[in-house]
């Protein structure tokens, strides 16, 4: 408006020629007729941010929370996350309306477009393949027919609950009842993983729970159109019921392929950034968005969809793209999937503030007895005729946690949500809230501690071992290959199949460069070496390494040579006792000076020159090695100049090794043995190529060094000695 | 007719209780045996050798080796068959049984030890007792060997970090002149402990006939 008036009073002041206002040209030129106001120093405008201001806001509030519950450690080991946010949000919504303004109430356009997506992906991303692959059948039994199980019983009692007299609730219909079922009955991802998180129970369990409460959604979709449109038409045919038979197959199957299409679109485009690094994540977000948005176009299973996305494009995308966009996906994902949960959980609670309720006892009661109930059931019917296929039977305890992780969460609150008939509508979402609040803290709370009691195996550490590589891989082709002699296509014969058309045709289009070719146990041995290589420097600082550090080294393993190690054929007692001696009395003075250093100082050595330098350089060479964290003999040169140091063995028997530039320095470093034990043996057996002739000569070598080595200050670095061919480290 | 029904189904009792297979399940792969070996009574490397599917496995020579592996048949003989009957072949078959409802946790324990066993007998092709270096790194190279061109060396360092594993986890403080001669079966059951050997290595023995060489997944 201002600027608007501007021009108009330039010239009426033009015309009037008033000076005053014609040296002003300010744009914030006040009215000339008025006095001249203050220009303004600071000046209040909150509704020009007010969106994004408390959109920050509460999600500031909401991190702050979680924040607040990891600091007070007593609180979080009881009570699950979720159960406090809630509670949180119970108290902001009641701050909220007591002030008297309007909370913003869980919308479902804000839950299902923006914080479901994030959770699912994360979910998605990550999921165990593996683990989900083979127990697919008993998931999806689980998901399928459990959950129709739970709609149509639930449904069904609810209707006989309404038919009571005396319970006000006879205008409540059948299928206003099924909508209900259908709504309750689906277990809720959010709900799932924010308590199962937290639990750690084995991966068995986790993937079957978890895995039900994501497939579910395509029978959750289905059911709750079908029965939203029955209700408005009124009446049912057997063609509709068909009808919805064929809707499920198309919502579920269409799902997954528009997930799939978008995951092997993501797959491609990462083959082709590798000048781009920085936009990398970004298509992994993007592509799966639209995964998710595209489905939710036809009504088609988003879930189902984000999840096909995640689990096709990840294979292929990991190869493509750097190690820092890995990351930066990594992290990005979790901190949104964790900020979504946390947002919906206290959105929750504030709209169980704030959301006009209507109670009904006779109908919120019986909701959640039949909801435990018929979970129960269905739980225990289902797993009776799945033992029967299984080869890992479900045992009862299996069992009661699968019945009791039945969480229902904030995706049954947003359906309610949608509901258009007012009048039950409100009614339905008090009987959903308590549900949740039920589920959420009763089953929640107590679920931790009956884990506990019941002994259910929890999550072996995953270690990483690459002979249970070795072996997984081997048993894959050794039973495929049993399969072949037995005659029959198990569903190894058809994973086989599987992973050599992947192989041919899929990785060289996805996959750029000659990672397309490499076989997996490579890439899983070099994703190790890299894990283990980036954990050794950056504990370089640290007491030591959480994986298992033992004396042994690459020489206890090595196939002895017809000359031993030892072998000092062409010297003599004394002489060696002279050398010995020598070496001791110039080592005590070092070792002194060693001692003073902290296992930090070992790292940068002094005599270096340039730190960062050195440790650009450790890293790299720390990424050629081959034997990562086993060995505690480093030994062989590199191309720099190494440095050398001096160290005592307990036996008074002395050893040279080479500090910072030798493929091996730095491993020494994390070993829990004192240094005084550390030994290096320049020798052979990193050098497996080298026969056993070449060993015996070595010591000599060593011995000569040693001497040499006297004369010149331990300072300087020794020359450059046998160069290995560093190519053939690089796996 | 009928006489010679009850005495082949009185062979196969016999087979059965020694195999734990069903009669049905001996029944079928009887069939298959009599389609692999051309009818004969004997089978060959050669027969298992034909087979067309086998010929993308990287492993197949290990796998058709250990049929004919007489310590794979729990008598405590040693070296190897040139031609195996039918008992060989099933008893061979019968390391891939799965666990069944009924098995008690003993029982599991002496199958997986027996899954390992049969696993440890593959790589352990002379028969000492322990799995050597160059044994293991033969498994890896022969893992290897279908993915196309794979450098010796990458074959020889994932064995070796494999054995190193093996050593660190069992023998933890080994003194540097200690020489580890070779995984023993202790330490192999020891490193694959975590794999749940009795419910991972099996296949589902179709309770129908297989010479149709029907695709699709089991049934059973």
């Amino acid at each position: 408006m201002r600027n608007f008036k501007m021009p108009v009073e330039f010239v009426r002041d033009a015309v009037a020629g008033n000076n005053e206002t014609l040296r002003n040209d300010s744009h914030h030129q006040t009215n000339s007729t008025a006095h001249k106001k203050a220009f303004p120093v600071l000046s209040f405008n909150y509704d020009h941010v007010r969106k994004p201001f408390e959109i920050s806001l509460w999600i500031l509030l909401a991190l702050l929370m979680k924040l607040g519950f990891h600091i007070i450690p007593t609180v979080s080991n009881v009570v699950p996350e979720s159960c406090l946010l809630i509670f949180v949000g119970l108290l902001v919504g009641g701050f909220i309306k007591a002030i008297g303004e309007e909370a913003p109430i869980l919308d479902s356009k804000l839950f299902f477009l923006y914080l479901l997506p994030p959770i699912i992906l994360d979910a998605g991303y990550f999921l165990p393949i593996r683990a989900f692959t083979e127990n697919m059948g008993t998931i999806l039994v689980f998901a399928v027919v459990g959950t129709l199980w739970n709609a149509f019983f639930i449904g069904g009692t609810m209707y006989g609950v309404c038919q009571i007299r005396g319970a006000e609730l006879a205008s409540v219909d059948l299928l206003s009842c099924l909508l209900f079922g259908s709504i309750i009955s689906a277990v809720d991802p959010v709900a799932v993983l924010a308590v199962f998180e937290e639990i750690h129970i084995n991966e068995l369990l986790h993937i079957l729970v978890f895995g039900e409460s994501l497939l579910n959604d395509a029978v959750t979709v289905v059911l709750y159109h079908l029965f939203e449109e029955f209700s408005h038409a009124g009446t049912v045919t057997v063609v509709d019921a068909l009808l919805g038979v064929v809707c499920f197959f198309v919502v579920s199957l269409g799902g997954i392929l528009v997930g799939a299409i978008y995951g092997l679109l993501g797959a491609f485009t990462s083959r082709f950034t590798s000048h781009t690094r920085v936009i990398e994540p970004l298509f992994v977000f993007l592509y799966s968005y639209m995964a998710y948005l595209s489905a939710e176009v036809f009504h088609l299973s988003g879930i189902m969809s984000l999840i096909a996305c995640g689990v096709m494009m990840r294979p292929y995308v990991e190869a493509n793209i750097s190690h820092k966009s890995y990351t930066t996906v990594k992290y990005f994902l979790k901190m949104w999937s964790s900020v979504s949960e946390t947002l919906i959980f206290i959105f929750l609670g504030v709209s169980t503030v704030a959301g006009p309720h209507a109670w009904n006892w006779t109908f919120v009661i019986s909701t959640v007895i039949l909801c435990l109930v018929s979970r129960v059931l269905g739980v225990l019917g289902l797993t009776y005729i799945i033992n029967k296929f299984r080869i890992v039977k479900l045992t009862p305890k299996d069992q009661f946690i699968v019945a009791y992780g039945g969480l229902r969460g904030a995706i049954a609150f947003s359906l309610g949500f949608l509901l258009t008939n007012s009048k039950m509508k409100y009614m339905f979402l008090t009987a959903i809230i308590t549900v949740i609040f039920f589920t959420v803290y009763v089953q929640g709370m107590t679920i931790r501690p009956l884990v506990e009691l019941l002994a259910v195996k929890r999550k072996k550490e995953n270690k990483g071992s690459i002979n249970e590589e070795i072996h997984t891989q081997f048993l894959d082709h050794l039973l495929t290959g049993i399969e072949c002699i037995c005659g029959h296509y198990g569903h190894h014969h058809w994973k086989d199949k599987l992973n050599r058309f992947n192989k041919t045709y899929v990785k060289k289009w996805l996959i750029a460069g000659e990672r397309s070719t490499e076989p997996q146990l490579i890439s899983f041995y070099n994703k190790m070496e890299m894990k283990q290589a980036m954990m050794l420097v950056e504990s370089g600082n640290a007491a030591k390494l959480p994986t298992i550090v033992s004396s042994v080294s690459m020489q206890n393993i090595q196939p002895r040579g017809p000359a031993r190690r030892r072998a000092i054929p062409s010297i003599s007692k004394s002489r060696e006792e002279e050398i010995r001696k020598i070496l001791r009395g110039n080592l005590q003075k070092t070792r002194q000076r060693l001692r003073s250093y902290s296992r930090h100082d070992l790292f940068i050595d002094p005599f270096e020159d340039n730190v960062s330098e050195v440790r650009f350089r450790r890293q790299r060479v720390e990424m050629e090695r081959r034997m990562s964290h086993y060995l505690t003999v480093p030994a062989n040169r590199q191309e720099t100049t190494p440095v050398r140091k001096v160290c005592f063995e307990p036996e008074h028997q002395v050893y040279t090794y080479d500090d910072s530039e030798s493929p091996r320095g730095p491993t020494v470093q994390p070993n829990p043995i004192p240094p005084d034990a550390v030994s290096l043996l320049s020798e052979s057996p990193q050098r497996p190529n080298q026969s056993g002739a070449q060993r015996a000569k070595v010591p000599d070598e060593q011995e000569e060094q040693d001497q040499l080595k006297l004369s010149r200050c331990l300072s300087d670095p020794g020359p450059n000695k046998e160069e290995e061919g560093d190519g053939s480290f690089r796996s | 007719m009928g006489a010679s029904q009850t005495r082949s189904e009185h062979k196969y009792q016999d087979l059965a209780d020694k195999t734990g297979f069903s009669l049905e399940q001996i029944t079928n792969l009887h069939k298959r045996f009599q389609q692999l070996s051309g009818n004969e009574d004997t089978l060959s490397r050669q027969n298992l050798d034909n087979i067309p599917a086998l010929a993308n496995n990287p492993i197949r020579n290990q796998i058709i080796e250990a049929f004919f592996d007489k310590r794979n048949q729990h008598q405590d003989e040693v070296g190897s068959f040139n031609e195996i009957g039918f008992e060989q072949f099933l008893m061979v078959m019968s390391h891939f049984r799965p666990p069944t409802l009924k098995t008690t946790e003993e029982e599991k324990e002496a199958l997986r030890k027996e899954k390992l066993r049969f696993l440890f007998n593959m790589h352990d092709t002379d028969n000492d007792g322990t799995i050597t270096l160059v044994e293991y790194r033969k498994v890896v190279e022969e893992l290897l060997s279908k993915s196309g061109a794979i450098e010796q060396e990458t074959a020889k360092a994932i064995a070796d970090a494999a054995m190193l594993e093996v050593a660190s986890t069992n023998v933890p403080d080994m003194a540097p002149d200690d020489f580890y001669e070779g995984i023993t079966f202790e330490h192999f059951e020891q490193i694959l402990k975590g794999l749940e050997m009795e419910s991972r290595m099996h296949i589902r023995f179709l309770d129908v006939d297989t010479t149709t060489m029907r695709c699709g997944k089991s049934t059973s």
